[in-house]
């Protein structure tokens, strides 16, 4: 029976896990190639050079088939926290739906009525309309991202609620604590600039295709400056929110930290890691493997990312589970063993205050009230059985956090030598440059996955931080049920993204000309 | 005078409100249904689809907003019926995905799969759609099988790891079990058929041409038919079936109340009256579309009535006592609005977003307007770039 239950889980976090990355295909091109296309319509409008038209309606019908498989795949992303994490839709539902609806009244309007003007619109509003509307699907586009980010970045830093024992459920106490807590504002500013890095990747490379063929020379001209200057501001701002995430995490989640590093044992001065290999025979934090085959590290590294401060303490897996250290604050943390006592005080405290109401018994429950208070803190904790389920799968989130820096790294140089072979006027003889832009397109995609599997990997075992673990999240169903929705998700996503990659090569391939 | 009790049935109200209008813009669904039947050459089929094709947008985010907004106000709904009722949601679901990539892909080289696939897919996004919103929304009158308890999830130690699950549904086939009822049937057929009698009285209204629009108004005669059959079954038979209400004091569920619907519309005159005047605007635009050939503003009255009609329907699954999500097997299961809302803090918070609506609708109707001043015509097609 347990292998049949924890096999619901696996399949309930694989079909949410395949959505989410397949959704996330889609969405930072939109996002990104979104402002591109709105800038070069905009130097259309200000110059009145049809070229700028023709290059920026080259781009917006790539965005259009982008665009409809992000709506295909995000419809599911919306309904799956109900069909599949009912417990969870309750316990949070006050809080987490509320950004849900905002997005939907107010950016998944404004996106979908601005884009039909925007296709269809050329001849039928002034220029200066259509332009508005090109921008404000950007801006839809945009607004979405932050509302649903909100709601992410409350699934790692829950703030603003309060637990409620009648309704058995968090509820929502400070609206602006959840809309702007440090959390939600960097995840929204990190993905939006890294998006914007994603598009002009995407525009930087295939229009280095139309140089190497030497095709469309104005259009090319025009789509790489564009990209170039772009990219640059966008991969700037990445690194920055970047280094603000690394933050967030190091204090609010300090297990995802660790095992972004694979760091068992924390120290003051922690290195960051440049290269290691993690083992993978080590299987739990005490059994004595060494956690790495080999590593070379930036000496105090991981300090001055996570704290800004040479020589601070950074916690690894074992101090974590362990508990004695003082954390960022100073404050001395508990150990697993004690949260996970608390957390079992504080369900057993809410088992017994319903016992107590339905008997009537006012004095029980509020003993029971308050002893549910005091130990909330830590109730997702009495839910788990052994301080190994409080470690993310190690090497996948290690990997992961290495190479979405990696390519970070690489976005960096790569958008500093476009921007200046472009100014130099020198790109179109520089065929290895053009090369590596080409190269970098799917490297973009690699990149920006695999940001997103550092974040939700190493959110594990929560599906709220602290508060509800996965295992207590999900809809009671068969495991056949899930199984079979997964795979109809699978088939189906993947024929409809072979169908979006041939549609876009074959628009590629004809070029701007069929304008 | 804004406390708990009015947010509740304020949001009530307006998940009813953006149900009506989902209901009324699923004429896309409708028009997509007649594909095959009264698209029969192609070049019916591309104007049908070039016409449909600049709406469904709305129709789309009007069902996330429907999803979001239900979450956000009684999320007890969305983790009992979405998690319980899986496969009806499931299906509802596939039916939008497929839709969402058809009208971009169909006519573009590399399509892959062939213009027709996409078609098919436009196809079963109308048909079952529609036929399966429509079952959902009934068993919001014919109850649904699932046992609500908050308790479950205090359970430390079960031997199942879905014991701590609060919504549990009782039935294995998790919401195809609502087949078996054919009142279900009757409303699901109702929606099909209403979508497919608006996306008639649509192509009336917008088309330019004259074979094509000939056709539709024989066919409007085909549907309004059935339609105004399976939704006179539908709504007498809810109209003389018992209901649960709610103990106003106690907020026990009470059973068998004979008639209770009924009895909803006439203790609640206002959304009586507006259910009526909602049904007669659908008749008279369907009937005088039928009895004139001059007159094509069809579309409008019965849009309209149909936002009002569904609108009074859903509200009297909520208002005035009413369990609105019945449990027929654990009656005391039954969603509220009292037992199923967010906090008094959550309503209040969507309260001021709710007034942004207006705004939001401004720009619909500019927009739409914008890219509607003239009828719509093959030719005109190219000039405006985006073709389907």
């Amino acid at each position: 029976m347990e292998i049949l239950n924890s096999s619901l889980i696996d399949w309930s976090r694989a079909q949410f896990a395949l959505t989410a990355m397949y959704h996330w295909l889609f969405v930072p091109l939109t996002l990104g190639l979104g402002v591109i296309m709105a800038i070069m319509e905009t130097a259309y409008v200000r110059t009145g050079n049809e070229q700028w038209k023709r290059t920026a309606k080259f781009w917006m019908n790539i965005f259009g088939v982008n665009f409809a498989i992000g709506v295909a795949t995000g419809i599911i992303m919306e309904f799956q926290f109900g069909t599949n994490w009912s417990n969870y839709s309750w316990f949070v539902g006050d809080i987490f739906g509320a950004p849900l609806a905002i997005e939907a009244i107010v950016a998944f309007f404004m996106e979908a009525t601005f884009i039909s003007i925007m296709f269809f619109g050329w001849a039928r509003v002034s220029k200066k309309m259509h332009l508005a509307a090109t921008w404000l699907t950007v801006t839809g586009a945009t607004l979405s991202a932050l509302w649903i980010l909100v709601a992410n970045a409350w699934m790692q830093y829950p703030v603003g609620m309060e637990f409620n024992p009648d309704t058995v459920r968090n509820e929502m106490a400070d609206f602006w604590a959840v809309a702007l807590s440090p959390v939600a504002i960097n995840k929204f500013t990190h993905t939006v600039a890294s998006s914007w890095v994603f598009g002009a990747a995407f525009v930087a490379g295939i229009t280095a295709w139309y140089m190497l063929k030497k095709r469309e020379p104005e259009f090319t001209k025009q789509s790489m400056k564009v990209a170039a200057i772009f990219g640059f501001v966008g991969i700037v701002l990445t690194a920055w929110t970047g280094h603000g995430s690394a933050q967030q995490v190091a204090e609010k989640q300090p297990m995802k930290l660790a095992a972004m590093e694979g760091l068992y044992d924390g120290q003051e001065g922690a290195g960051l890691i440049a290269f290691a290999i993690p083992n993978p025979d080590k299987k739990s934090y005490d059994d004595g493997v060494d956690p790495y085959i080999m590593k070379i590290e930036v000496p105090k590294g991981l300090s001055v990312l996570g704290f800004s401060d040479f020589d601070a303490f950074v916690p690894g897996i074992t101090d974590i589970i362990k508990g004695g250290y003082k954390d960022y604050k100073g404050d001395v943390q508990l150990s697993f063993a004690e949260k996970q006592k608390a957390g079992k005080k504080a369900i057993q405290a809410l088992a017994d205050y319903q016992t107590a109401q339905k008997d009537r018994d006012a004095a029980a429950a509020e003993k029971n009230r308050v002893i549910l208070k005091e130990n909330y803190a830590y109730f997702g904790y009495g839910y788990l059985d052994n301080p190994d389920q409080l470690v993310p799968h190690i090497p996948l989130v290690f990997w992961s956090f290495h190479v979405m820096v990696y390519l970070g790294g690489f976005f960096g140089a790569f958008f500093l030598l476009l921007w200046f072979f472009n100014y130099k006027n020198k790109l179109e003889n520089t065929k290895w440059m053009l090369w590596i832009s080409i190269i970098s397109v799917p490297l973009v995609y690699i990149c920006s996955q695999a940001g997103w599997l550092v974040a939700e990997i190493g959110r594990q075992p929560w599906s709220i931080q602290d508060v509800l673990p996965l295992q207590t999240a999900i809809s009671a169903l068969s495991v056949e049920s899930v199984k079979i929705t997964f795979f109809i998700f699978l088939i189906l996503f993947t024929a409809l993204l072979v169908a979006e990659i041939r549609i876009m090569l074959n628009q590629i391939k004809k070029g701007p000309k069929a304008e | 005078m804004i406390d708990y009790s009015f947010l509740q049935h304020y949001w009530w109200f307006i998940i009813s409100l953006i149900g009506g209008i989902f209901a009324f813009l699923m004429f896309v669904q409708g028009g997509q249904s007649m594909l095959f039947s009264l698209g029969k050459e192609d070049k019916h089929r591309f104007l049908m689809v070039n016409a449909l094709g600049r709406k469904w947008e709305y129709t789309f985010t009007t069902l996330v907003t429907f999803g979001g907004a239900l979450f956000a106000s009684f999320p007890l709904f969305y983790s009992t019926s979405f998690g319980g009722a899986y496969w009806v949601w499931m299906l509802i679901l596939f039916c939008f995905v497929i839709q969402a990539v058809s009208y971009e892909y169909m006519s573009k080289p590399g399509n892959t799969w062939g213009k027709k696939t996409y078609q098919v897919f436009l196809f079963l996004n109308g048909l079952l759609g529609t036929f399966l919103v429509g079952v959902a929304i009934a068993t919001f009158f014919t109850g649904a099988e699932f046992a609500v308890n908050k308790g479950n999830i205090a359970n430390l130690g079960v031997e199942n790891v879905t014991g701590v699950v609060i919504s549990q549904w009782q039935n294995p086939l998790h919401g195809l079990e609502a087949l078996g009822d054919f009142r279900n049937w009757c409303l699901g057929f109702a929606v099909f058929f209403l979508t497919r009698t608006i996306a008639c009285l649509f192509f009336i209204n917008r088309l330019d041409d004259q074979e094509l629009v000939a056709r539709s108004r024989k066919f409007l005669i085909y549907n309004a038919l059935p339609f105004v059959v399976f939704f006179l079954v539908f709504v007498i038979w809810t109209l003389l079936s018992t209901g649960y209400s709610v103990n106003p004091e106690t907020k026990a569920i009470i059973e068998g109340v004979a008639n209770k619907y009924f009895w909803n519309l006439v203790e609640l005159p206002v959304v009586g009256i507006v259910f009526l005047i909602g049904v007669v605007l659908v008749l008279y635009g369907i009937i005088r579309t039928i009895l004139s050939t001059s007159f094509t503003s069809g579309v409008w009255f019965s849009g309209v009535g149909t936002v009002l009609t569904v609108c009074a329907l859903l509200l009297i699954t909520g208002f005035n006592n009413t369990p609105y999500y019945p449990s027929s097997v654990n009656p005391q299961s039954s969603l509220t609005l009292q037992n199923s809302s967010s906090s008094e803090f959550t309503l209040t918070a969507m309260f001021y977003v709710s007034l942004l609506v207006p705004f939001v609708l401004a720009y619909i109707i500019y927009a739409w307007n914008a890219l509607e001043k003239k009828k719509f015509k093959k030719e005109d097609l190219k000039e405006d770039g985006h073709v389907y």
